[in-house]
C-alpha cells in the first residue's frame, strides 16, 4: 500500500487555513466570499509551483506554521513577504520567498514571520486534500465550512497532499510588495450621510489599523466620523471593501470573510485594485484614503489585473 | 420594480426597490433574486437580497458596471413558481436557561412574560431574507407591543439556536456568534445544514414561519 504524503503540523502558527480562489453565489444563505486575502500573491504561489491557479494553498497570518514532511517528497513555493527556514537533517537554510524548493521525508518548513505584512502562502505541487463545499476549499472558521471542518490548524495535526513528486526545474521570480500611499475609494452609497466635516476627515487624516482586525473585517481608529442622518440603515447586503461607519464613529472595512449583511451606513468602498494591498496592513500601521470615480476605479483594476498577468506569464 | 441602480464599488450593482420595509416590496426583491439565479449572467458572483435591496455583486475580469446595468434593465422578469414558498414549523423552548432577554423584555415593555410569549406565538411570520451569518432569517412582523432597540452592548456569544427580537424582526442564531438581539428562547431544530449542499436552509425568504411552544425534555430529545 502506498503511504500518502503528509505534513506533521509540529507549531500550527496564529491563523493558518487552507485557502483557495473562494467560494461564489452563496452570499443569499449568508456565506462569504472568503479565498486567499491577497488574491495576487496566491496565484504566483500557485505558478510556481506549476498548479492550477485554482488549487488550495496554506495561508497564514504573523507567525505561521513550522511543518514536517512525514513520506515522499514536493516542491513547495512560499509568497509573501516571508521569513523561513528550511531544516533538513541537521542543517538549517535560509528559505527565499518566490522561488521554489525541494523537500523529503522528514525535512521541516519553519515559517518564522510575515514582515511588515500579514498574509504570506505556501503552495505545494499539486495543492493539499481537502473537502470542498460550494466549489472551495477555502476555510471560513465562523460558519466551520470548508476543509478541516471549517477549523484553522492546530497542532499535531496531519496536512494530506494531493500528490507525492518533485518537479525537476527550479522556478522563481523576482517581486517586491510595495506600499501604495493611499488607499482609493470610491463614494459609498450612504456617502451623504455624512457631513462636510466627516467626510474631509475621512480623506484628509491618517486612520490607524486596530488590532482587532482579522479575515472579516478591519477596524480603524483615529478621529470620529460624525454622522448627520442616522448610524443605523436597514439591513442589506455587503461585499468585501465596503466601509461601514458605526455608531462610535470608527470605520470597519469588510474583508473575505464579512457578515453578508449589514446595517451601518457606508461611507466608501475600497477599489478592487488596492483589496490585495489593504488586507496587508498590519496594526498599527497608517492608512489614507484618496477618492477615485468609477471609471478611474475600472482602468486601475485592469492595470492591477495587467500587471498579474505580467508577473504570471513571467514564471515558466 | 427596481427603482434604482448605483455601484457599490467598482464591482457590484446597488438596486434599490424603496425605503419601506414591507413584504410587498421584498418579494419584489425576491422575484428578481430568483430571476437571476435561474437565468445567471456571466460573471455574476454573487446576489444578494434583503428587505428592500438587491446586490448583485460580478467579476470585474468578465463584465463592469455599465455593461450589467444594461442586462439588468433589460431583463424580463418572470413569475417563478417551481420553487414555492412554504409553511416552516419551528419548535422553541422558553425555558429559562435559553430566554436570556425574557425577564428584561418584560420589565422594559411593561408586559407579563407569559404574555410576551403569549403574543410572540400568536403571530405567523415572513421570512425577508437570510444571511449575516450562514442561514440566519430575518423575519417580520412582531406585533407592535412587543417592539424594542437591540441590546446596548451586544453579546460576545449568543447560544446556537437562539431565538431574538429587535424591532418589527424576529432571527434565529444558527450557530454561536456575537449579536445584540433580545434572546426570548431556544430551538433545536436544524436550520442550517452545511452538509446539504443544494438545499441547506430550513427557512427560505418568502416562507413562512409559524413558531410553537416545546418543554426543556422535548428540547433534549430533539432528534433532527
Amino acid at each position: 500500500m502506498n503511504k500518502k504524503a503528509y505534513f506533521e503540523i509540529l507549531r500550527p502558527g496564529i491563523n493558518s487555513t487552507l485557502q483557495d480562489i473562494g467560494r461564489q453565489n452563496q452570499y443569499h444563505i449568508g456565506i462569504p466570499f472568503s479565498g486567499a486575502m491577497d488574491k495576487r500573491n496566491y496565484l504566483i504561489g500557485n505558478q510556481l509551483v506549476s498548479n492550477k491557479l485554482e488549487k488550495p494553498v496554506i495561508e497564514f497570518a504573523f507567525q505561521g506554521p513550522r511543518l514536517k514532511l512525514k513520506f515522499g517528497e514536493v516542491t513547495c513555493a512560499i509568497t509573501g513577504n516571508v521569513s523561513f527556514n528550511i531544516i533538513k537533517k541537521n542543517k538549517t537554510l535560509t528559505g527565499q520567498c518566490y522561488e521554489t524548493f525541494n523537500i523529503g521525508m522528514d525535512d521541516e518548513i519553519d515559517i518564522l514571520s510575515t514582515n511588515k505584512s500579514v498574509y504570506g502562502y505556501l503552495a505545494v505541487n499539486n495543492g493539499f486534500e481537502g473537502e470542498s463545499f460550494w466549489g472551495s476549499y477555502s476555510v471560513n472558521t465562523k460558519a466551520k465550512i470548508g476543509s478541516n471542518n471549517g477549523e484553522k490548524f492546530s497542532k499535531n495535526e496531519k496536512i494530506y497532499l494531493a500528490d507525492n513528486k518533485c518537479i525537476s526545474n527550479k522556478k522563481k521570480i523576482s517581486y517586491i510588495n510595495s506600499k501604495i500611499e493611499y488607499i482609493r475609494v470610491l463614494e459609498g452609497t450612504n456617502f451623504n450621510y455624512f457631513s462636510k466635516e466627516a467626510t474631509k476627515i475621512f480623506f484628509n487624516n491618517k486612520f490607524i489599523v486596530s488590532k482587532l482586525s482579522d479575515r472579516m473585517g478591519m477596524r480603524l481608529e483615529g478621529l470620529k466620523i460624525e454622522n448627520k442622518v442616522s448610524t443605523n440603515i436597514k439591513s442589506e447586503g455587503l461585499i468585501k471593501g465596503v466601509i461601514q461607519v458605526p455608531a462610535d464613529g470608527k470605520p470597519i472595512i469588510m474583508l473575505s470573510d464579512h457578515g453578508t449583511i449589514g446595517g451601518y451606513p457606508k461611507i466608501a468602498v475600497v477599489i478592487s485594485a488596492d483589496y490585495d494591498r489593504i488586507v496587508q496592513s498590519v496594526p498599527g500601521s497608517n492608512i489614507k484614503f484618496k477618492l477615485v470615480n468609477l471609471s478611474e476605479a475600472e482602468n486601475l483594476y485592469k492595470l492591477y489585473n495587467m500587471e498579474t498577468q505580467n508577473i504570471l506569464s513571467q514564471i515558466r | 420594480m427596481i427603482k434604482k441602480i448605483s455601484n457599490l464599488g467598482d464591482s457590484a450593482l446597488y438596486c434599490d426597490f424603496g425605503d419601506e420595509v414591507n413584504q410587498l416590496i421584498n418579494s419584489r426583491v425576491i422575484k428578481v433574486f430568483k430571476n437571476l439565479r435561474k437565468n445567471m449572467i456571466k460573471g455574476v458572483t454573487n446576489i444578494t437580497p434583503s428587505y428592500n435591496k438587491l446586490i448583485i455583486s460580478f467579476d470585474l475580469d468578465i463584465i463592469n458596471f455599465e455593461q450589467l446595468k444594461e442586462k439588468i434593465t433589460l431583463m424580463k422578469i418572470q413569475d417563478i413558481e417551481e420553487d414555492g414558498t412554504k409553511v416552516v414549523e419551528i419548535p422553541i423552548c422558553i425555558d429559562e436557561e435559553f430566554s436570556l432577554d425574557l425577564s428584561r423584555i418584560s420589565k422594559k415593555l411593561n408586559i407579563d412574560e407569559n404574555d410576551v410569549i403569549k403574543v410572540f406565538l400568536s403571530k405567523e411570520y415572513f421570512c425577508y431574507m437570510t444571511g449575516f451569518i450562514a442561514g440566519m432569517p430575518f423575519m417580520g412582523d412582531i406585533n407592535k407591543n412587543l417592539r424594542l432597540n437591540r441590546l446596548e452592548t451586544p453579546r460576545v456569544k449568543v447560544p446556537k439556536g437562539s431565538v431574538g427580537i429587535t424591532e418589527q424582526f424576529c432571527n434565529i442564531y444558527t450557530y454561536e456568534s456575537p449579536g445584540g438581539w433580545n434572546v426570548i428562547g431556544n430551538t433545536p431544530s436544524k436550520i442550517f445544514d452545511k452538509f446539504n449542499f443544494n438545499n441547506p436552509l430550513k427557512i427560505k425568504p418568502g416562507d413562512k414561519v409559524i413558531f410553537y411552544q416545546i418543554n426543556k425534555k422535548k428540547y433534549l430529545n430533539w432528534n433532527e
